[in-house]
């Protein structure tokens, strides 16, 4: 009876999925890939000849299944690409360059994204991935507490904004702190790091730059804020909920990303929905940079239908669909013509991310990256918590750096010579 | 060779194939990729492989972060491991010795974290190590203990995992003692009574020898099991506070599935294997000239 059932699933299930419509295989992560379930049907409408096989994985597989992915020879035709991952996945060949087939793209056009998202995707003078939406880092703070301690607004520059948090720390009972950095999130170091003019790679990926007066500069400033008692050292798992601590004013800033916004609104109680602001991280001199991720839509090196996979890509691009992304998950365009619709433009909060869109830098696109940053993480946690010098910290870093960075310029140099 | 044999290796052939197929081959290939330096660049191309011979290992040895989840794993076993015994040991003799009604009960509740799902259960653990909200901290306020931060102080961190992996794996072998324990003859207690020897003085010359082999397996078993930490770190602390909870194992997790630096991941499985193969053996040798084994 199962075998004939078996049998009858062969012959029947198989003839009902080959319709005659090419499949184009595509993997989304996490609430992405959920949402993105609703876009497709518009999309097959529009493509009669294209199906789209959607497959959704947890964020927290999702690199190890890229690359065993391409180690097994099934990468798929499309996949959403974390930003970090890009560099990683070029270094292995994975993907496909898309700049000839955007070139000729009426939808797709470059100047229309924000320089610093778009510039992630490029790489070695090519560009491997399309920009699907944008993160970054900004400031969210107390909006009440600043007043109270003397300030209109953020100010945009590094003094005027540890002015404002010493008077908020002053005004604040012994245990409340002025911002919250979990030490065990390096995200905010790297911000600073990249307001600098000094690159954290020197020699073309090659050796660590941590010594550098940038980087001594950004790093003084961040450790300055635990020093001065403006920042508790705690993790963010310390913290259970963030919502709750800010709400009840233990702490006035926080660096944190787009998701952010639909949380706050959701759990912060109603009284204090009207005491929080958004506002563009502030940089040494005035408004500073700050970090460019987000994910990116590649095409696979291996896919043998990259036509009806870029037509995907373009759809999913259009500005009206992109807001319609944005409705559904709260990520934020990455290119400017979405931000002119009324929602967005409307929406008091998304307001300084699309001011710190203009300014957003990628990390060195090196595929040894994710690690380095790791390792930025582990090492300043230790300096946070006191166990080495600032001094020490750098020096650290740049040496572990440049050991993970041997086999690449064990690579690079016997590129150079053949 | 004779029949005999002839036969013999006939019927042990099916799992010698199987053992050398699915254990001895994997265990070289891993060997052998421990002497590269395998890693993302050589998935790309293999031309990027290096033959570095024990270049992984004497970098494993430079590593501090290796030294250091070496260290938390010797922690964790040298404290874990005897706690986790007597405590068995423990509830296996409360167990032994009750003439309740209730034994059967109390023996299943004991042993229900074993067989819980890890992941659930350290969700639950995670709320009652809570510094501000959690249960442990409110039973400590009691006793006027101020509250500690369990898992976000990297002195405390390893504590509480070890709090946690006990309770999570005592049941296992009490279940194997409680049987040992029945196996011993009743004369022999009643013997030692008659020779006036008190509770202490039989549980020390009574119980004690009678339970050695189990005591032994136990202990190997526990050793062998605690050295693995893995899962715990990865749930509750991800390695933090200031890598206070990376264990050899999760230190090894990272490299090869987190970096995909295949080359050296298994060279620190190999280092595990030796350290453990190495307090196995000691361990065996110990047993055997107390004559337990």
């Amino acid at each position: 009876m199962r075998l004939f059932f078996l049998v009858f699933l062969l012959l029947f299930g198989c003839t009902g999925r080959d319709d005659g419509r090419e499949v184009v295989k595509f993997w989304a992560m996490g609430r992405e890939g959920e949402v993105v379930a609703e876009l497709i049907p518009e999309f097959e409408r529009l493509h009669p000849g294209i199906r789209v096989e959607l497959q959704q994985i947890p964020w927290s597989a999702a690199h190890e299944k890229l690359l065993t992915a391409y180690a097994g020879q099934v990468t798929p035709d499309i996949a959403q690409l974390g930003s970090s991952w890009v560099p990683e996945l070029v270094a292995l060949g994975a993907l496909e360059p898309i700049d000839k087939i955007a070139a000729g793209s009426q939808t797709v056009r470059a100047e229309d994204y924000f320089t610093g998202i778009w510039g992630g995707n490029v790489i070695n003078g090519r560009t491997w991935g399309v920009p699907w939406y944008a993160d970054t880092r900004i400031l969210f703070y107390r909006s009440d507490l600043l007043r109270q301690a003397g300030f209109a607004q953020v100010p945009d520059n590094w003094a005027g904004w540890l002015q404002a948090m010493r008077a908020i720390k002053q005004r604040g009972a012994a245990r409340d702190y002025a911002i919250f950095l979990p030490i065990n999130e390096y995200e905010p170091l790297l911000a600073f790091a990249l307001q600098q003019p000094e690159p954290l790679l020197r020699g073309g990926g090659r050796y660590g730059n941590f010594t550098s007066p940038g980087f001594t500069r950004a790093s003084e400033f961040y450790f300055d804020m635990f020093r001065q008692g403006l920042a508790p050292r705690a993790t963010n798992t310390q913290i259970s909920n963030i919502h709750d601590e800010f709400a009840k004013g233990h702490f006035a800033f926080i660096i944190t990303g787009p998701w952010n916004i639909g949380e706050f609104k959701r759990r912060m109680p109603a009284e204090r929905q009207d005491d929080w602001m958004t506002a563009p991280l502030p940089g040494p001199t005035g408004p500073g940079a700050s970090i460019a991720g987000g994910s990116s839509l590649g095409v696979f090196a291996r896919s043998k239908r990259k036509a009806s996979a870029w037509k995907l890509i373009e759809y999913l691009s259009q500005p009206k669909v992109q807001l319609r992304f944005f409705e559904l998950t709260g990520d934020l365009p990455p290119r400017r013509s979405a931000w002119n619709a009324p929602l967005l433009a409307d929406d008091r909060y998304a307001t300084a991310f699309r001011d710190q869109l203009e300014r957003t830098r990628a990390p060195p696109a090196v595929p040894e990256w994710e690690r380095i940053g790791q390792q930025i993480r582990i090492v300043s946690e230790r300096a946070v918590a006191g166990q080495i010098s600032p001094a020490q910290f750098r020096a650290t870093l740049n040496a572990d750096t440049d050991a993970m960075l041997e086999k690449r310029r064990w690579k690079l140099a016997r590129e150079a010579s053949q | 060779m004779s029949r005999y044999s002839a036969a013999g290796w006939a019927f042990a052939a099916p799992a010698m194939v199987m053992l050398s197929l699915f254990f001895f081959v994997p265990v070289l290939l891993a060997f052998a990729l421990s002497l590269t330096d395998f890693d993302l660049y050589a998935l790309a191309n293999m031309d990027d492989l290096r033959f570095i011979g024990l270049g992984n290992y004497a970098e494993l040895l430079q590593t501090p972060l290796f030294w250091k989840a070496l260290g938390n794993t010797f922690y964790f076993v040298v404290v874990g491991v005897p706690l986790s015994i007597a405590l068995s040991l423990g509830a296996a003799l409360l167990l032994n010795g009750a003439a309740s009604r209730l034994v059967g009960l109390f023996r299943t509740a004991l042993f229900a974290p074993v067989v819980t799902t890890l992941v659930a259960v350290a969700v639950i653990w995670r709320y009652l190590l809570h510094t501000r909200y959690g249960m442990l901290n409110y039973g400590l306020e009691r006793l006027g203990i101020d509250p500690v931060d369990w898992l976000g102080d990297p002195n405390w961190a390893m504590p509480a995992i070890i709090l946690f992996a006990v309770w999570k794996n005592f049941g296992y072998n009490m279940v194997i003692l409680l049987a040992g324990l029945q196996t011993i003859p009743n004369d022999l207690y009643e013997a030692a009574r008659i020779d006036g020897a008190n509770a202490w003085q039989r549980f020390l010359h009574v119980t004690l020898p009678g339970l050695g082999p189990m005591l032994l397996l136990v202990s190997i078993l526990t050793m062998a099991g605690y050295f693995q930490l893995f899962a715990e770190p990865y749930v509750m602390t991800q390695g933090g506070p200031v890598e206070s909870t990376v264990s050899v194992l999760y230190f090894m997790y990272e490299q090869g599935f987190k970096w995909w630096n295949l080359g050296f991941a298994s060279a620190v499985a190999f280092i595990l294997f030796v350290i453990m193969f190495a307090i196995t053996a000691v361990q065996y040798r110990f047993a055997k000239a107390r004559g337990v084994a």
